[in-house]
């Protein structure tokens, strides 16, 4: 980790951070007066990870305020959905370091990452569907990473610096919930990437509409596109008398009145179905499995609104640039 | 609890510390919390609930406190109290926001010196029982709270988990932090386990079922017991009602009181 000196203290705030030399931790470090005088330019790093990435060409970060409401499940069926196109690379870089779900909702805990010459090479689902995680890293499932912000965001960079994805049209990052280091980091770290966009997942709860508008506000604020907000777990049908519940109840008028008040696009509403949990668990994609449930229809049509997005955003980027992206011939 | 230190340390005179922890987001910590410091004061306690949740702070939702404030006094802050007989008190950073839609862009470090603030400069009086809500995860919150709470031998941990392996795979991590941390696990919570359709009565197991007490089984911790999944608990909390005062004869209300019971009796037990 580039930001953080060998020497440095336990809790040591990162170099590049504006609290490096005045944190409490920097107290009696050699480093404090270094950190304290230096001038904090851009991180390296934001450029090596342009270069890296460039040969990705659609980025999309899926993001909560609000913890449990699918932001790994819609991350996973989302890459299952956009990788049935044989054509297209798709990849996925779990960047939830305490809490990695997504080698179990892809099928692929336990496996291992390599090392080679041009970095760590993904964990491959499928042909055209690689995956990236902490989980891979980790000895075993009782391993906990009790690790604080600058540790998290160094490992981010890591990630983000060198993982050899090759060339690829998708990389679908999911985050965990909250405005914090995790998101600061690949916000920033990104800066230079260009994200084509946030996809914001919400349950229709009031409670969980709360903490969903906090995260439209940190996009904003990091200038991060929002594509728009997709409500899952609305509603639920009995598969013995087919009447509908509305578990998670949309008292303050659900995911659709959020998005039309915060002025971003809905993309539209998952039902809850315990088949999609069940898939989950077992590491199976809900789309294949069963094909013809209204979820799955559902999971088609934000999708397809998704692609939509992200080829308009490249096509504007191009005009402005006046380049070409090259990426995949997609033969 | 002990007490390391005399003058205005607030913490020394409580006399119960429980966490509540969950490597997993959205079982349901902020509502198991709640329903925790509620049923305490119903049984008579003195009851105080810090909410260390800084990035997305439910509480103050959850009890209809949305536009409270926080005052000072010459001690500390005040912490906003839910009743009239000042029995339960709430402390959230959500009372420190101007708008409630403002996003805390913070790092670990500043997480840090808020939490430690939380933990000093609160004035939460004579307290039997202190309850905290924490975010998912074994980041940040977590070291710092449990490493401020060292000295004071809080009670334990309550963990809760949904039943699917996706959430019971994140609180077997959350269990080795606990152990890493010498907190003790006052036991395991299975929430939203098992739904009953309230137009036919039959049970739909949607985020799976038994996976808490499997849990609890194989790494022989307490297993506390099931709380349904029950929309009629998740009405409540939107609209900020009691609901062990609401809906008083339910599988929901039996589940929350045995877990009450079982911290009840961490009092008894002492010596
Ligand atoms: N539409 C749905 N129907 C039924 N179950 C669902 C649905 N969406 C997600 N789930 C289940 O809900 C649980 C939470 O989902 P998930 O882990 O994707 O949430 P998350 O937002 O990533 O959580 P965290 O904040 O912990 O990262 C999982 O067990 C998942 O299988
Ligand atoms: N047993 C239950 N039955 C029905 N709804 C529930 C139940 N438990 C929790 N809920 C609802 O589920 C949602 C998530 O619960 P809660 O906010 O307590 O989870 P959390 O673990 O604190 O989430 P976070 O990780 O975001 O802090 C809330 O809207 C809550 O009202
Ligand atoms: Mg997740
Ligand atoms: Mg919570």
């Amino acid at each position: 980790m580039a930001d953080i000196p060998t020497d440095a203290p336990e809790h040591c705030p990162g170099t590049a951070s504006d609290d490096a030399g005045k944190a409490a931790a920097c107290q009696g470090c050699p480093n404090q007066n270094v950190c304290t005088v230096l001038p904090k330019g851009p991180d390296p790093a934001v450029a090596e990870i342009k270069e890296r990435l460039s040969c990705v060409k659609h980025k999309i970060v899926v993001l909560s305020g609000k913890g449990g409401v699918g932001k790994s499940t819609f991350t996973a069926h989302l890459a299952h959905g956009l990788a049935t196109d044989h054509t297209k690379q798709v990849g996925v870089l779990d960047v939830d370091i305490c809490g990695p779900s997504i080698p179990r909702i892809l099928g692929v805990e336990g496996e291992q990452v390599h090392q080679s010459g041009s970095g760590w090479s993904p964990v491959y689902v499928d042909d055209n569907l690689s995956v990236m995680s902490i989980g891979f890293l980790l000895g075993g499932p009782d391993d906990a990473v009790i690790w604080r912000g600058p540790k998290k965001n160094g490992l981010i960079k890591q990630f983000l610096r060198d993982v050899d994805w090759g060339e690829m049209d998708f990389l679908v990052i999911d985050t965990p919930p909250g405005t914090s280091d995790e998101h600061l980091s690949v916000a920033q770290y990104l800066k230079e990437s260009q994200i084509d966009g946030a996809v914001i997942i919400t349950t229709p709860q009031e409670l969980a509409l709360l903490d969903v508008r906090k995260e439209v506000n940190f996009c904003r604020k990091v200038e991060m596109p929002i594509i728009g907000v997709v409500e899952n777990m609305s509603g639920f049908v009995c598969p013995k008398c087919k009447n509908e519940s509305q578990i998670f109840p949309p008292t303050t008028g659900g995911g659709e009145k959020m998005a039309a008040d915060m002025d971003v696009k809905f993309l539209g509403k998952l039902p809850l179905d315990p088949r999609i949990g069940k898939c989950c668990d077992e590491g199976k994609s809900f789309l294949t499995e069963v094909p013809d449930s209204p979820a799955t229809q559902a999971y088609t049509q934000i999708i397809n609104k998704i692609v939509d997005h992200c080829n308009k955003f490249v096509a504007s980027k191009e005009t402005e640039t006046g380049e070409k992206m090259e990426v995949g011939s997609s033969s | 609890m002990s007490a390391p230190m005399a003058g205005t340390d607030h913490l020394s005179h409580i006399e119960h510390v429980i966490l509540v922890l969950s490597g997993k987001g959205g079982v349901g910590k902020s509502t198991v919390a709640t329903q925790i410091a509620l049923g305490l004061r119903h049984a008579g306690k003195k009851v105080g609930l810090l909410d260390l949740d800084l990035c997305g702070p439910s509480i103050p939702r959850m009890f209809n406190l949305q536009n409270q404030d926080i005052h000072q006094c010459p001690e500390g802050w005040l912490p906003v109290f839910v009743d009239k007989d000042q029995h339960l008190s709430v402390m959230s950073i959500a009372f420190l926001l101007e708008d409630a839609n403002d996003a805390i862009v913070w790092r670990g470090p500043k997480k840090t010196a808020m939490i430690k603030q939380f933990l000093s400069d609160v004035v939460w009086r004579d307290l039997e029982y202190l309850v905290i809500d924490t975010p998912p995860g074994t980041s940040d919150e977590h070291i710092s709270v449990v490493e401020s709470l060292k000295s004071y031998n809080p009670d334990g941990a309550v963990l809760v988990t949904t039943p699917q392996a996706v959430a019971v795979g994140d609180v077997r991590r959350e269990l080795t932090f606990c152990k890493k941390t010498h907190i003790p696990v006052i036991g395991i919570i299975e929430n939203m386990s098992g739904f009953v359709c309230p137009h036919c009565t039959e049970c739909t197991n949607i985020f799976s079922k038994g996976g808490g007490e499997a849990l609890a089984k194989q790494f022989h911790v307490p297993f506390l017991g099931c709380i349904p999944l029950d929309p009629k608990l998740t009405h409540c909390l939107e609209q900020g009602k009691n609901f062990l005062e609401v809906y008083n004869d339910t599988p929901t209300h039996k589940a929350l009181d045995a877990v009450i019971e079982r911290l009840i009796r961490i009092d008894r037990d002492l010596p």
